[in-house]
């Protein structure tokens, strides 16, 4: 990339002597625009943030007090009582075990893949960049479309899963009726679109940690799995945190995946027939606009929020204290 | 973030050709594990299209085919005359939303950007940290208020509705001025006001042109993620209404599941992303890549 040092100028050529008042005005004018075009260049975005993102999240917690409805006009102050609900809500509670469970089993396994893919990729080889295309090419397919084609292949009676499975001599697995087998289901789909990625980014931290680290283990006869675990897994501390944490936001919020498993049900929201695999986010969207339940959907949002901070500081403890002394 | 420009990290150890014999060479496990890690991820997507390119007996043929059939054009045409997907309506719809919020952001960003690395203001390291802190919060959260206000401004079922709001992100303003910091020497922009420039001449003529490799990216990923988003579209349009997300969701809540017709369209709907991954792949890996080092 060059730049250009002289940029062309194309406005009229330096005007001949100005008369006093006239270059008083200039001036102020490029005080003007001195002072004020920092606020200027960076209000865009307060004004769409202020507008669409802060107001809404704190306006979120105010329709949360009410019962508010859009389509009755309903609105009605409660106070806390959607929160006194929420407690006590099974199928809240049953949601938040799903995604929880759904989040657990898909980010454990992706991870550790992640990182293996990674540490594969970390080496001298022909093709690097095929293989690192190839790995990242899930993220360039749409999370609705990857849905239906997954739907498809875990289909029980024609689906190509259930097939290969066959060839091994397992029996067909019902994975849209089983609650754990549905969990699993989602969880590919999640995994699928995300290993290549958080290998990517695993392999950036990789190739930052100093060589010299190695050759002194391999000179003190450490075996390259014992340097796999001793130095490369604790150099990537603070990226395997940035991953969980990024992983953490976005489990807990999975959407799109499971409503688009829900086939054969009426209400995709629903998660199934017997809501086994209904997120939070779901069930959040069901109850503001399924059944025009905004104050009570406005609460769920709020507890997805907080437990999405509380998640993310337990993460962020729980690899610290795991990364061992330092 | 050190600079954005792709591939630089694969270069990297050319710089330091003795002790590049500290990278292993690849085995032969190696290769298999990759090969095999490739193989997944292809599938699925070989998959789509195997099942669009032929006649709906597909889903029930043991063993699977493994080869595209002819029907793709007919499977692709029958889509397109599909009375409940509005194929044509959400390709479009996608199309001028996702360009929209593309340009936008990255002329935005960009903008802010610059302000926040290279111009003096008060307020600028607050003001900065605000941004940081806005990108933790996910907007998806804010929904059922930001549906409210689509109701008062009598946005619901308009495509702006899946516009405005994303006009442009902390995330993207952040990065712009990662980057801005330390790609635009002070000196450049004090030549271009000693020869005339406004601020935004400066922005203009100078800093954009320098943006230029960041500004791909940032572009790259906010193309996609527009093109990808659900949940927002679904609450706010109606299926008559859609984006191209919301129109293969048209196609899957039908009563008969047309596995080829569906196919069809998911492969259509990814064919833009596939185009831009193809063509700017190197960039897109550059950006996770660089996007790591920024945490």
């Amino acid at each position: 990339m060059t730049i250009e040092l002289r940029p062309d100028r194309k406005g009229p050529p330096p005007a001949p002597v100005r008369s006093g008042p006239r270059r008083a005005w200039r001036a102020r004018l490029a005080r003007l625009d001195l002072r004020g075009a920092p606020y200027a260049f960076i209000s865009p975005f307060y004004l769409v943030f202020l507008v669409f993102g802060a107001f809404p999240l704190g306006y979120t917690l105010w329709v949360s007090l009410h019962d508010w409805e859009l389509a009755s006009g309903t609105r009605k102050f409660v106070g806390l009582d959607n929160y006194d609900y929420l407690l006590t809500d099974a199928d809240f509670w049953h949601a938040t075990v799903n995604t929880l469970g759904i989040f657990v089993v898909a980010t454990v396994p992706q991870l550790l893949l992640a990182l293996l893919a990674a540490n594969a990729l970390n080496r001298r080889m022909r093709m690097p960049t095929l293989f690192r295309i190839g790995m990242v090419a899930p993220l360039v397919t749409s999370t609705a479309a990857v849905a239906i084609v997954f739907t498809q292949m875990f289909d029980r009676d024609w689906g190509m899963v259930n097939w290969a499975l066959g060839l091994a001599g397992i029996d067909p697995i019902a994975w849209t009726t089983s609650r754990g087998w549905s969990w699993v289901a989602i969880a590919t789909m999640v995994d699928w679109r995300w290993t290549g990625y958080n290998a990517l980014i695993y392999l950036a931290a990789m190739q930052a940690i100093p060589k010299d680290l190695y050759e002194a283990a391999a000179i003190d006869g450490a075996s390259r799995i014992r340097q796999f675990w001793q130095i490369t897994v604790p150099m990537l501390r603070p990226t395997i945190l940035f991953t969980v944490i990024i992983s953490t936001i976005g489990g807990l919020q999975l959407f799109t995946e499971p409503v688009l498993f829900s086939v054969g049900t009426p209400n995709k929201m629903d998660g199934g027939p017997m809501h086994q695999f209904q997120t939070i986010t779901m069930y959040m969207y069901d109850n503001a606009f399924g059944h025009d339940r905004y104050g009570y959907g406005a609460t769920v949002a709020w507890a997805l929020f907080l437990m999405i901070i509380v998640f993310s500081l337990l993460n962020f403890l729980a690899v610290r204290r795991a990364g061992g002394t330092r | 973030m050190t600079t954005l420009l792709a591939g630089r990290t694969a270069r990297h150890p050319a710089r330091h050709p003795g002790r590049f014999r500290g990278l292993w060479n690849a085995s032969p496990l190696t290769y298999l594990t990759l090969v095999a890690a490739l193989a997944l991820s292809v599938f699925p997507i070989y998959w789509m299209i195997i099942v669009a390119t032929r006649t709906n007996s597909v889903v029930a043929d043991v063993p699977p085919p493994l080869l595209p059939g002819g029907q793709g054009a007919d499977n692709v045409g029958r889509l397109f005359d599909n009375p409940e997907a509005y194929f044509a309506k959400g390709l479009l719809n996608s199309a001028i939303a996702s360009a929209a919020v593309t340009v936008s952001t990255v002329f935005f960003a960009s903008l802010a950007g610059f302000a926040f690395a290279k111009l003096r203001f008060r307020g600028r390291n607050a003001l900065l940290l605000t941004i940081v802190a806005t990108m933790m919060i996910p907007v998806q959260m804010g929904i059922i208020p930001l549906y409210m206000i689509m109701v008062k401004l009598g946005w619901q079922n308009h495509l702006q509705a899946v516009i405005v709001p994303f006009l442009v992100t902390g995330f993207g303003v952040f990065m712009m001025r990662q980057y801005a910091d330390q790609a635009i020497p002070d000196e450049l922009i004090e030549a271009a006001r000693v020869d005339g420039c406004s601020t935004f001449g400066v922005y203009w003529r100078v800093v954009l042109p320098a943006l230029r490799p960041a500004a791909g990216v940032l572009g790259l990923f906010t193309f996609m993620q527009t093109w990808n988003e659900f949940m927002w579209p679904l609450a706010v349009l109606s299926p008559d209404n859609p984006t191209v997300q919301l129109s293969i969701n048209n196609l899957a809540n039908a009563y008969f599941k047309d596995y080829t017709l569906m196919f069809a369209g998911t492969s259509v709907a990814i064919l833009p992303l596939l185009v831009v991954f193809i063509v700017f792949g190197r960039q897109i890996i550059g950006g996770i890549m660089e996007g790591a080092v920024k945490a």
